[in-house]
């Protein structure tokens, strides 16, 4: 007869925040304080900004033109109230085109630390696996994701693909998305997309999201579209075509 | 019949409303959404003329006057065409001031058959000129009972979905965090996850894993992968184990496109789903999710209040009796519910009119970091659901999805809501809480749910 199993084991599997004990139906008072820590850390997170010129550092040894933009939101309070504002470009913005690539843009969106972190390292692989020309890396602040649509758009691009910061959660203030559009116009909606999301430590790795990104474009290249009509069947296992 | 414009005077200045959804949204209690959709009311005075023009009009003109045209919309076509004369019979006669005087006053069962005969815009309409406490106990008066493998909705049953996210979909991780649930009573409504891709052969494992711990455990509830629609129906052709097929839908046609599913997808899905005849009490597939806001973000709300687009998507729901339904309220964030004060009153609305509709009405009592909300808001939203006789709320480990990146209800706040409101679990699951030994002891783990049994060596 082995020892009963503990409770508080199942920490072993999962990040969740499982095996916290009870003081009578509620949450210890440590299991309660500890969430109270990450709230507060994550509603400051929601207020962090994009550090552009660094993010342009990161991003010059990818050797493509890397441009500046940013929507017509004016501060993070109206970027909260105003997400009709966040998908247009700032009056006057000017993009030069590149028909026929894979655009990139790499977007604050609700927290700026994930795409900080993470975007050009995911570029970095993505972009040597691509089947299209790789366009411009353009970034973008107080950005939506379909701020993408418009820089597609006004590019001529085949395809864009987003890389923006996601919504910070308790336990990851980190985190990456990733959003596809084949055709990419203003009007696109989210039924039209692909999404990788995600992206960061102990959730998926660099190497796994630019092989699904690679296989999702490749895909929608035979398809011609991106979204509901673009099931992701890409195998487990499968590396990137070399 | 051509819209007619709608007029009332407050304090001398005389407020006109042209048609009836423009009539519907100024006298929508304030939200964000509806100021960012430029619909809501412009001043507080604005607001309560229209709730007084709102009172003093018949339910019946409801009949006559869409907000969205039948021809320009299949979800106007669906609320028109299934319309019940004789179960509207009743309350025919009221105006909508009338109405919430007579839902105040009846009996739970009039209420409760009331269903049939009422329209999403009848019952959005009263909700407007409720406070919360009308909400709550109208609400409670209202009888759904639902079945797959056990009994959801039984009057002093309050049922928990155990919500087990995992980042990356780790079978070990979801597996651990499902029997974290069960161990803190949860779990009875469905054992549902949401995939963190719509990789078929993903789900199809995460449905895998999830029918072999219900089948270990021989746990009386269903499970569900809440994948897209079409993902479901590729993994039924395939030969996995569905139990409930589950779809986010809104109020409109152009919102449920931007969701890529119609009407005939949603029944083509429900019809697979019952050929497998996986359910052995009863056949209530159908798994759905809303939340206010859905159609002004896919820019398909039509100048419609996005309480009352919310209560149309009722209208869809229950054109294909689900098990269960739930408003994912605080999850759309500020832009369409500010802060813990209109997701308060949101999450009721929610639960009220998809009650009134006849519907298995959960609430997922949830916000995100970038809402002007806490656990404070939280605590007040599930107690006032419960009171509300909520079908059923989500229990997610420690309150954090570590999946979808926003707050919940923990298992414990599922627990900590029967305890203090009397309520109990599903009569099937509760009698298996206690067959299985769970909630004796807060350390160690009842030899019969072994984490090995379910691969957690």
């Amino acid at each position: 007869m082995t020892a009963p199993s503990l409770w508080r084991d199942l920490r072993r599997f999962t990040g969740a925040r499982v095996g916290l004990g009870r003081a009578g139906t509620a949450q210890p008072t440590a299991a309660h304080l500890d969430f109270q820590e990450s709230h507060a850390r994550a509603r400051d997170a929601v207020w962090s900004a994009l550090d552009v010129p660094a993010m342009e550092a990161a991003l010059a040894p990818l050797g493509l033109p890397v441009l500046r933009v940013a929507s017509a939101v004016a501060d993070r309070r109206a970027y909260l109230l105003r997400p009709d504002l966040g998908r247009r470009l700032a009056e006057g913005t000017d993009l030069p085109r590149d028909p026929g690539s894979v655009a990139f843009v790499v977007a604050d969106g609700l927290c700026a630390t994930g795409v900080q972190r993470h975007a050009p390292g995911v570029l970095e692989r993505l972009i040597p696996a691509l089947s299209l020309p790789p366009g411009p890396i353009v970034i973008a602040e107080q950005a939506r994701v379909a701020l993408g649509d418009a820089i597609g758009e006004a590019i001529g691009a085949a395809a864009v693909v987003v890389l923006i910061g996601e919504r910070p959660g308790l336990s990851a203030t980190d985190s990456l998305g990733l959003y596809i559009t084949w055709a990419p116009r203003r009007g696109r909606t989210d039924a039209d997309r692909n999404c990788i999301s995600n992206v960061r430590p102990g959730g998926l790795t660099y190497d796994e999201a630019a092989a699904k990104a690679a296989w999702l474009l490749r895909a929608a290249q035979g398809l011609g579209a991106t979204g509901v009509a673009l099931k992701d069947e890409m195998p487990a296992g499968a590396l990137p075509a070399p | 019949m051509a819209a007619m414009p709608f007029a009332q005077t407050i304090g001398g200045t005389r407020y006109r409303f042209d048609d009836l959804k423009t009539l519907l949204a100024r006298a929508t209690p304030l939200r964000s959404g509806d100021a960012l959709a430029g619909v809501a009311a412009e001043s507080a005075a604005e607001r309560i003329a229209a709730q007084r023009a709102l009172a003093d009009l018949p339910l019946a003109h409801f009949l006559n006057e869409v907000v969205i045209p039948y021809e320009a919309d299949e979800v106007t076509r669906l609320i028109v065409d299934r319309h019940d004369p004789v179960a509207f019979a009743p309350v025919r006669h009221l105006t909508v001031g009338g109405f919430r005087d007579w839902l105040l006053a009846a009996e739970a069962a009039a209420v409760t058959a009331l269903a049939p005969g009422l329209t999403p815009e009848m019952v959005a309409a009263v909700s407007k000129i409720m406070r919360i406490a009308d909400l709550i106990q109208v609400a409670a008066k209202c009888r759904v009972v639902t079945r797959f493998r056990n009994t959801i909705g039984l009057p002093g049953t309050l049922s928990i979905r155990l919500q087990p996210n995992h980042p990356t979909d780790d079978p070990r991780g979801i597996a651990a965090s499902v029997l974290d649930g069960l161990l803190l009573g949860a779990g009875d409504a469905v054992i549902g996850v949401n995939p963190a891709t719509d990789n078929v052969e993903a789900v199809m494992r995460v449905l895998d894993m999830l029918d072999t711990v219900r089948d270990r455990f021989d746990i009386p509830t269903q499970s569900c992968v809440l994948s897209h629609v079409t993902t479901t129906m590729l993994a039924m052709e395939r030969g996995a184990p569905v139990d409930l097929v589950f779809q986010s839908i809104g109020g409109t046609e152009g919102v449920n496109t931007s969701f890529g599913v119609s009407l005939s997808v949603l029944r083509e899905a429900r019809e697979q789903a019952l050929t497998l005849g996986r359910g052995t009490l009863g056949d209530n597939v159908m798994y759905f999710e809303t939340g206010q806001g859905s159609a002004l973000s896919a820019d398909a709300h039509h100048g419609v209040d996005q309480q009352t687009i919310e209560a149309r998507a009722y209208a869809v729901a229950r054109e294909f009796s689900p098990l269960l339904v739930n408003t994912v309220v605080g999850f759309i964030g500020p832009e369409y519910l500010f802060d813990g004060k209109q997701i308060l009153r949101a999450g009721l609305e929610d639960h009220f009119c998809g009650k009134l509709l006849g519907l298995p009405m959960g609430v997922d009592v949830c916000y995100t970091n970038h809402a002007e909300a806490d656990q404070d808001d939280m605590d007040t939203l599930l107690t006032c659901l419960g009171v509300a006789g909520v079908t059923y709320v989500m229990g997610v480990p420690g309150a954090d999805d570590v999946m979808l990146a926003y707050q919940s209800t923990s298992f414990h706040d599922g627990l900590s809501a029967r305890a203090m409101l009397g309520k109990r679990a599903a009569p099937e699951f509760e009698a298996w809480l206690a067959r299985m030994g769970i909630g004796a002891d807060a350390e160690r783990i009842p030899a019969r749910l072994s984490p090995a049994l379910i691969g957690l060596a």
